[in-house]
């Protein structure tokens, strides 16, 4: 065997040598790829292995009032997560859970439709503090349960601002693929209407971010030092016009078993002192999370009171719009502010054949303009829309706005309703229109609806000097263009309010239901009659009041759905929101409960300071 | 004083190498059963591996004392009786611990041990005592046939447990011995050629290319060869390429998805390409100077598998970086250049074939461990010399360091 050979032996281990550097220097060649070159890339991989993000609810931001009340704040709430390595172990967890947060079999298979490897599964948003203690107390028999404090929304006044102010949820998933929100995530709280909704990139702030260190089994390990966080960005805060104390007498005097609502207006600058509507809900169970069969109730309860009716319902205006009629005439000269109609008011007149009835029997005999106003006679309107004409009338009523919205800064609001030309018959009823149409529309029926917030502009202009900006609930919104009546004369604005005044003064229609001790009531009542209750019509009051001789100080209107009477439903609601509002303005007492002087002679005992 | 150490260690630079690593790997076995949270295999498996590492010494020490010629006189019973063990694994052989599918483990009594373990070593003492005696180098095809079936019977056995990484050492024997004993190269590749034909089949083309180039180079080489054996070489490769697809249906599931996945790891990063995925990101994130002693992440929270006993070199390399990576490469190269230079220098046939067996072997568990946890190299379940965990492993690999020793020197 040559291998006895020292140089047969040389030169097979001079080839082992070979070997060896060939087989190693290829590793530490590999190994310096993957650990020198590569390095970056790893380290990133190893983090994302073992930290999970879990975001970071930054504080919305708070929602003051125009006092600097505040109307929507934080509390420390709790939410559960869950953060389990596979279907089955997350089952369990949630199985565990299920006594301590109360969890249904339905909710359960929810929480499993949503499961995702590796994301933490909010099982409760909001967990009350006794069952966060004993899971606190006894983590150790819920692995991979995560708990952590989240700001949670408050709505300090409750169902007395729930239809302004909106309320938080969960971001769904067809508002995630709209264009509004392609910055958020899921599982983040937005605002759903209202004013959360109006501002909600304002309020939101920026989510911050914290990690969950796990190991491969996506069991959650101890500590997290030095793995930085991000607290994220607290909202902004922001201020409205309302009057959280307004609102919450609003609430406690409307008439618990109807439906309606209240608007109350700021005459310097169309702020929104109280936007009410009835029935109402608690803003607050939203924030817990509503379970389906709560949703379920709300939405199918006949009395909608999810419905804003303040600014999405639509009523026939009735004789509140007999003021638009009035103020139209004059501006084209058609009545003159002191005028007489020609015929008298008998309970009723011919038109042609046709007959049409006053709504008093007894007749208003001749009438000027704001005797006209005041004992809202169809008589005089009946004339005084013949003198405008159809095409004339409906021009104004267009111009002056009641075909659109306010444009109040709430993100849903219903246009009025209002016949552009005498094509509307035709397109909607399939008829062309005769001259006498307008008889309907001069006293505030045929087709014209308006909500409670388009009529509240229309007598903002009324109290201010014609002119109306758009109402709004922000304090020190950007400024819009000025919302104008007609021309109107300083006089012929006298008469109109004149007029106003006369509903409120002893023989108005509204004497009663409105006469106030200390200030000054001007309005207009209306009794809409509805095409879905023929026998109870919506009761109408819009008006305003202020010191004795002094410009307003608030517009008010108040619309009861099938209240039925105007002045004996709506105008108190007016007078007793104006006279609570003034009251603390003007540094008076307040008492506890306010009559209006109808409620004291209907208790028998003359109001003291009836005049 | 110097003189008696080198007498009694045989080569000082291997004693020590090996003395090094073993201290090393304990303590990386120590930092492998560092988790986040506790496993009770891995915790306390260091204290295990010290006492393990105490009885490799008691065994050097005890072959220091057995005369070389009764190491080659008990190379062929020894043989015998590992073919034997071999065989009983396969039918009443158990698993352990990670490899728990692997009926690799004999247990007798309190003693459980693999026998794949020692019969690397007995195949590397019979083929040299086979291959030491002939008065001719094994330059035939022919003369490789008794060589051949000496691996290839234990090869077979363990293939059969089934535990690929340890026959892939007794591939590395085989070729180590018959390059040591003066195969040419060629014959060598030749010898190779069906099982390359095996992998490069799975496309038609390419076999079809390296088919026509060994015909080509059988007639280049064609007056070192009988005719009879050309054809059987032509035979062989075309028999591998015919059951190349058979035998890739028979794999398991998992044995594909090894295969697959190494080409690729991120076919299936959860689940089969899983190992190779942590561990480089294990051993990338380690960066040059690593996450520190004990303080690897990928190890922490489990995302190594096998931390302790296939995979430990990624812990290595996280905690230590690249510097740990390079100076581990380095201790082997020591050891493996030591154990080559032992072999040269001597002249008896029989140790030569030895020490260049274990270094065959050794070869190959380096470079498969190792270069499994950067992906170079398909996933097979092999421990790292005198690194990872296990008792067998570890006290066969210092029997071959004391059989290296006692061999040296004795003329």
């Amino acid at each position: 065997m040559r291998l006895v050979h020292a140089h047969r032996r040389r030169q097979r281990a001079t080839g082992a040598f070979a070997i060896i550097t060939i087989v190693l220097g290829s590793l530490a060649v590999q190994f310096f790829r993957v650990q020198v070159f590569q390095s970056n890339d790893y380290v990133l991989q190893s983090r994302s292995n073992r930290l999970r993000p879990l975001p970071v609810a930054a504080p919305r931001g708070t929602i003051f009032d125009r006092n600097g009340r505040v109307l929507a704040d934080n509390v420390p709430g709790y939410v559960v997560l869950v953060l389990r390595e596979s279907r089955e172990s997350t089952r369990q967890t949630l199985e565990s859970l299920r006594p301590y947060l109360g969890l249904s079999d339905e909710r359960i298979e929810t929480l499993m439709g949503q499961y995702q490897r590796w994301e933490p599964l909010v099982v409760e948003i909001d967990t009350d503090f006794e069952a966060v203690s004993v899971l606190q107390e006894r983590r150790e028999d819920f692995p991979g349960i995560v708990i952590e404090m989240r700001p949670k929304r408050r709505y300090i006044g409750g169902s007395a601002v729930s239809h302004v102010l909106g309320y938080v949820n969960e971001i769904t998933a067809e508002e995630l693929a709209g264009p509004r929100f392609t910055e958020y995530e899921p599982g983040i709280l937005i605002g759903k209407v209202g004013i959360e909704r109006q501002y909600e990139e304002r309020l939101q702030g920026r989510q911050g971010v914290r990690y969950l260190e796990v190991d491969a089994l996506g069991r959650i390990v101890g500590s997290l030092a030095g793995i930085e966080e991000d607290a994220g960005d607290p909202g902004e805060d922001i201020h409205l016009t309302l009057d959280l104390e307004l609102m919450e007498w609003i609430h406690s005097i409307f008439p618990d078993s109807l439906a309606g609502a209240v608007i109350a207006l700021d005459p310097v600058d169309g702020g929104v002192l109280a936007l009410y509507s009835a029935p109402t809900f608690d803003p607050n169970a939203f924030v817990n999370g509503l379970t389906p069969a709560e949703w379920a109730v709300l939405e199918s309860d006949p009395e909608m009171p999810l419905f804003n009716r303040a600014v999405t319902g639509t009523y026939p205006p009735g004789s509140t719009w007999k003021l638009a009629a009035a103020a139209i005439a004059v501006d084209r000269g058609v009545v003159g502010p002191r005028e007489f109609m020609p015929e008298p008011c008998n309970g009723g007149i011919f038109i042609g054949d046709d007959y049409r009835r006053c709504w008093d029997e007894e007749g208003h005999g001749y009438l000027d303009l704001a005797g006209a106003i005041a004992n809202s006679c169809n008589v005089y309107f009946y004339q005084l829309g013949l003198r405008v004409g159809l095409d004339p009338l409906l021009e104004e009523g267009i111009r002056i706005g009641f075909a659109e919205q306010s444009g109040i800064d709430l993100p849903q609001e219903s246009s009025g309703t209002f016949p552009e030309g005498r094509e509307y018959w035709e397109r909607i009823f399939g008829y062309t229109p005769q001259e006498n149409e307008v008889l309907n529309l001069a006293i505030g029926q045929g087709p014209n609806s308006q909500t409670p917030l388009k009529m509240a502009q229309f007598y903002l202009a009324l109290a201010r000097d014609g002119t109306a900006p758009t109402p709004h609930l922000l304090e020190n919104p950007d400024p819009t263009e000025d919302w104008r009546l007609p021309n109107m004369s300083r006089e012929s604005m006298e008469v109109l309010r004149e007029g106003m005044r006369g509903v409120a003064s002893p023989g108005g229609t509204a004497y009663l239901g409105t006469a106030l001790e200390h200030w000054e009531v001007l309005g207009k009542t209306g009794t809409s009659q509805n095409p879905q209750d023929t026998l109870r019509p919506h009761a109408w009051f819009a008006g305003m009041a202020g010191p004795w001789g002094e410009d307003p100080e608030i517009v008010v209107v108040a619309l009861v759905e099938f209240g039925e009477s105007g002045s004996g439903v709506a105008a108190p609601l007016v007078s007793k929101t104006a006279d609570f509002f003034l009251r603390r303005e003007h540094g008076m007492p307040l008492p506890d409960s306010i009559q209006t002087l109808g409620e004291h002679y209907n208790f028998g005992r003359p109001a003291p300071w009836a005049r | 004083m110097g003189n008696l150490f080198k007498r009694w260690v045989g080569d000082p630079a291997l004693f020590l190498a090996a003395l090094v690593m073993t201290s090393f790997g304990i303590a990386m076995i120590y930092s492998a059963g560092v988790l986040n949270i506790p496993s009770p295999i891995t915790e306390g498996a260091w204290i295990l591996q010290i006492q393990w590492a105490a009885i490799s010494l008691v065994a050097f020490v005890v072959i220091r004392q057995i005369g070389p010629r009764w190491i080659e006189w008990v190379a062929v019973p020894a043989y015998v009786l590992c073919v034997i063990l071999l065989l009983a694994t396969l039918f009443v052989g158990t698993g352990s611990g990670t490899a728990a599918g692997v009926r690799s483990f004999l247990e007798i009594g309190p003693i459980r041990f693999q026998p794949s373990e020692l019969a690397k070593l007995t195949t590397i003492l019979a083929l040299a005592r086979y291959l030491g005696t002939r008065p001719e180098d094994p330059a035939t095809l022919r003369a490789l046939v008794n060589p051949a079936a000496i691996v290839g019977v234990p090869f077979v056995l363990v293939i059969l447990q089934p535990d690929l990484g340890t026959a892939l050492a007794f591939v590395g024997i085989l070729f180590a011995a018959l390059f040591w004993a003066g195969t040419p190269i060629g014959l060598l590749a030749l010898l190779m050629s069906p099982g390359i034909s095996l992998v490069l089949s799975f496309d038609p083309r390419i076999w079809a290319a390296s088919f026509v180039f060994l015909v080509f180079a059988l007639y280049l080489y064609r007056y070192r060869l009988f005719l009879v054996e050309s054809l059987a070489v032509v035979l062989a490769n075309l028999a591998a390429g015919t059951i190349s697809t058979p035998l890739w249906d028979s794999l398991a599931d998992y044995q594909q998805n090894r295969i697959l996945v190494f080409l690729d790891p991120s076919v299936d990063p959860r689940g089969a390409g899983y190992h190779v995925v942590q561990s480089m990101v294990a051993i990338g994130s380690g960066g040059l100077t690593g996450n520190g002693f004990t303080e690897g992440t990928q190890k922490r929270f489990d995302f190594l598998p096998e931390q302790h006993t296939d995979f430990i070199f990624s812990v290595i390399g996280e905690e230590l970086g690249y510097l740990g990576t390079i100076l581990t490469l380095l201790l082997f190269a020591v050891i493996l250049y030591r154990l080559v230079r032992m072999a040269e220098g001597e002249a008896d046939p029989f140790a030569g074939l030895v020490i260049f067996g274990i270094f065959g072997a050794w070869l190959v568990h380096v470079f498969v461990n190792v270069g499994m946890t950067v992906g170079m190299v398909p996933v097979t379940g092999i421990p790292l010399p005198f690194v990872s965990y296990g008792g067998t492993f570890l006290l066969m690999s210092w029997v071959a360091v004391a059989v290296a020793a006692r061999l040296v020197g004795e003329d």
